[in-house]
Parts: structure tokens; sequence; C-alpha cells
């Protein structure tokens, strides 16, 4: 299954003092296994553009789709078996104490339930 | 005549149904990977069952008979919806022995497909309503109408609730699988909370008593296939001790009864020798080993008085430093309360109390009434009870704090608790 991994600022993140992961390990070591697809960090919320159509107009606006103290900072697609492995490469992943992750896998509209 | 031979037959759908129903429904899905279709076949061989057995007479293999059935509708149905071939095949060799044969043997040693289906309805990405409910429903084949009064809710919005709890396991990607190594640690607890909801369910004062029964059996179903996990003998051994005051709890007109008012002789003791049984199998103490000793010593004080105050307090320590919370630093002051003086059990209170978690909690406020009450100040006593009764959760409660109250300004000597130390 393909998961997209949003990672996401917190406004209370972790205060645990042990030293934290290491994003460039974390990278090095998915891709080699084959479960990291891709992934990129996002320009802030300040350079994003929503685009529109309604009633046959395009309407172009300024900012994010939605005004929160959280934001997506940035993107990971992952390929694993089950929502476990991909539990477990997110908790792995340094974001996941200073910040937060959502696992969202990508709907597969020929056969849901792969085995 | 019809009736006697009818409800003989509904009782032993309703004994082979109890351990085969979450066999047959873990076992389909684990082929079929359809949760809804694995539970409407296994509903359809118990209807079957009542229908048939009453004419043809109960098989030999009752179980064996039910699997059977359900299989070859499964098959029945897949097949008209022409689903590949492997499925169907694996459909086909479904164990249909009957459960001594050593082939389920060797296959219930690999991993119980029935301990797949409860790791999967416990999974933490499900809610804690959800897992309670697919629980109850999946694993227990409690009918929805039942989970939904249980949750207060309609049948039709308990049954969205549990379509899309089974849409989210397959969606999100929630395995059918009992997790290994360090992630079972992981996730045990929260296998154990789901059963202890459910236990609480039923024990409630307004709870009903068929979900603790529930809880139990599938404490049972779950130790049976771990039984190196001490926790999990542990909690098992702390709801047979629970459960055998459930005939001694309420008076005769339904007022719930604290311990000490309890009459011991009605409390089920073949249930409590269980209970002392499976705890002295286990040696490491984790948070419901704690809490079952601390049941234990009350199962078998002869009394109030006769308990073993000092071995609760310092069961209480330990669960506290392990699992700290508000509720169990009142227990913890409490228990110091009667292992060491009222005065210990009030200063141990005021610091449980002193975050402010406890503030209105009725069974805090009732503590700080009991403990002042034997440190002599009645009339204070009085009002705390009063004070507690006002913000108790239900009526039954209510009462019984009102009539503590009452006893008190009436110099009732029943108030008076055991003696220090």
């Amino acid at each position: 299954m393909k998961y997209m991994m949003f990672v996401c600022t917190d406004t209370e993140p972790d205060t645990d003092q042990v030293a934290g992961p290491d994003i460039e390990v974390w990278v090095s070591e998915n891709d080699a296994r084959g479960r990291r697809l891709e992934g990129s960090v996002l320009a802030p919320p300040s350079a994003a553009t929503t685009v529109r159509v309604r009633n046959g107009q395009l309407l172009v606006s300024d900012g994010p789709f939605t005004e929160t103290k959280e934001v997506i900072v940035g993107y990971d697609l992952l390929e694993c078996a089950d929502l476990d492995e991909a539990i477990e490469m997110a908790r792995a992943h340094p974001m996941a104490r200073s910040g937060r992750l959502e696992l969202r896998p990508l709907a597969d509209l020929d056969d849901r339930r792969r085995d | 005549m019809t009736d006697v031979r009818a409800a003989a037959t509904a009782d032993a759908v309703a004994a082979a149904s109890e351990d085969a129903y979450a066999r047959i429904v873990a076992a389909l899905i684990r082929v079929t990977g359809d949760w809804t279709l694995a539970e409407d076949c296994a509903q359809e061989a118990m209807a079957l069952a009542l229908q048939r057995w009453p004419q043809q007479g109960v098989p030999d293999n009752p179980g064996g008979w039910l699997m059977t059935v359900a299989r070859n509708r499964a098959i029945d149905v897949l097949r008209r919806a022409s689903v590949e071939r492997r499925k169907l095949a694996e459909l086909a060799v479904l164990a249909l022995a009957d459960p001594g044969s050593a082939q389920a043997a060797a296959e219930e040693e690999v991993v119980d497909d029935r301990l797949r289906l409860i790791f999967t309805c416990c999974h933490p990405a499900l809610s804690m309503e959800a897992r309670v409910a697919l629980t109850l429903r999946t694993i227990g084949g409690v009918p929805t109408a039942d989970i939904a009064r249980a949750f207060l809710v309609s049948e039709s919005a308990m049954t969205r609730r549990l379509t899309r709890a089974k849409t989210r396991i397959a969606e999100a990607g929630i395995p059918y699988r009992v997790p290994t190594g360090p992630a079972l640690a992981e996730r045990l607890p929260g296998v154990l909370a789901v059963l202890y909801l459910l236990f609480t369910h039923g024990y409630n004062a307004a709870g009903r008593p068929a979900f603790a029964d529930e809880a139990i059996r599938l404490a049972r179903l779950l130790r049976q296939l771990m039984p190196g996990q001490g926790e999990v003998s542990a909690l098992l051994a702390l709801f047979l001790f629970q459960h055998s005051r459930r005939d001694a709890r309420r008076d005769g007109h339904g007022n719930l009864l604290t311990l000490d008012r309890q009459d011991r002789h009605r409390w089920d003791h073949a249930a409590i020798a269980e209970g002392l049984r499976l705890l002295a199998g286990t040696p490491q103490d984790g948070p419901y080993a704690l809490q079952a000793r601390i049941a234990a010593c009350h199962a078998t004080a002869a009394s109030v008085e006769a308990t073993d105050w000092p071995a609760i307090a310092t069961c209480y320590d330990r669960l506290a430093r392990i699992q700290p919370s508000p509720v169990i630093e009142l227990n913890r002051a409490v228990a110091h309360g009667y292992a060491h003086g009222p005065a210990a059990g009030l200063a141990l209170l005021a610091q449980a109390r002193a975050g402010g978690a406890l503030d209105d909690y009725p069974p805090a406020v009732a503590a700080e009434a009991d403990l002042t009450a034997r440190h002599g100040d009645r009339d204070r006593a009085a009002a705390l009870f009063r004070q507690a009764a006002a913000v108790a959760h239900s009526e039954p409660e209510r009462r019984a704090l009102l009539e503590r109250a009452g006893e008190l300004l009436g110099g009732d000597d029943r108030t008076r608790r055991p003696p220090s130390g």
C-alpha cells in the first residue's frame, strides 16, 4: 500500500530531552529499503496559492487552504505492507517528536483490499 | 414438548456458538478479507442450526458443522462475485476437521485466527469506542441492537459506526495480525484496556451485567491464546474478584452496599479461588496484577477489620509509581487511612486533591467524609457526605451517601469503621 505521510508542525512538541533521530539517517535508510518513494520539504504557507473554479469562474487566492497554527511542512510517499509498517516508519521520523505525522493511504480504486 | 425440544436446541446452538462464532468469523476474515461477509455467513450458519437441529438432532461436532455451513455459504457468495480462484481454493481447504485433530492443533500453534481478530479489533488506530463495539460484535457475536443500547445510541447509528470501523480497517491498511517483538508489549495493554472497559461497562451501577460476563469470557479466551502473558491472567483474576461480589453489592431496595456492609457469604467463593490460583502463577507485577492483588486482599478477608490494609497500601504505593493517576492517589490515601490511621489518609488525600483533578468527584468527597468521621469530626463528616451526595452520578449512590450522613448525625454506631493499624 502507498501512504502519503504529511509532515506537520505542532504547537506542543515533545519535551523529552533525549536526543531525537537524525532525518538524514531516516531518509537514507528508508530509501535503501525501498519504503520511501519520494518526499520533499514544502515552502512556507505564505507561498501557497489556492485555486477554485465556481460557476465556471476561476478563483485564485493567496494563502493556504486552512489557516491554522499547525501547518504541513513536508511530505513523504511511502510504500508499506500495511499501517503498522507505516507507523513504524513514522515513529522513527524526527518530526514525530517535534511535530506530528499524518498517514493517509492512497485510495486504490481498482482493489481497495490488496493482500 | 416442542417447546422443550426447541429450548434444548437453542441451548445447543448457544453452547456451540460461544466457541465457534469467533473461530468462524476469524477464519473467514483471514481467507476472504471481508469482515461483513464473514459475520453474515457465521450468522446464517447459526440461524440454519436453529432451524435444522430440532428436526435432525444436534450433530456430533456442532462447531465443525457450523464452520462447514458458513464456509460453503461464503464460497457461494464469492463464486457469484467471481473472486480470484486463490481465495476460493483457500476457502475450500479451510480446516473443517474437529478441533482436536492434529492438523488443527498444528495450525493453532502458529497463531490462532481469533487472536489475530482480537488484535485487529483493538488496533490503536481505531477510536476506543469503535474498538469496544467491534470486539463485542465480531469476537463476542453480541447483536448490534444490544451494543447500541449499552452505548445509548440507536441501532442504525451503531450499525453505521461498526460499518465505518470495518471500512477503516480495510482502507487504512490495518493489518490482520498479532504484532511480534516489542510491538506486542506495546499493543497488549490496549487490548487489555478494551476488555477492562467492557467489564466496567457491565459492572457499573447502570451497566449491562451481560457485558461483564462477556469480558470474563474474552479474558479467558485471551489467556488460553497467550498463556505466557502474566498481565492477561492478572486481568482475568481481577475480573473474577470483582465479579464474585455481584450478588452482594445491593440491598433489597437496590441500593449499592459498600464493602463493609456486604454479606461476605454471598460472594462467589469459587470465583475467588480461581482468581487466587491465577494470581499465584503471575510472578511479575504489572498494573493489573497489582490491582488484582489489592482485590485479592479484600476477597480473602473475613471482615473489613481483618483486611490486610498494610499490604493494600503497599500495592497502591507501587501502582502510583508505575501508573500515576488522581484516582489511584485517592485509593492510595484511603488504603493508608485504614492501614496507618485516618490522619495519614487525610494527609495523602490532601496531596491527591491538590491538583484539582478530583474536585467534585463523588468518591473523593466521600473518602474525605469517611476519613473525617473516623478522625472524630462527625458534623464535618456529615456535611461532606451530603456534599458528595449532591454530586453523585446515580440515584442509588446518592441515597447511600445521604444515609451515611444521617447515621452520623443520629449517632449510629455502625459508622464506626475499623481501628487503625
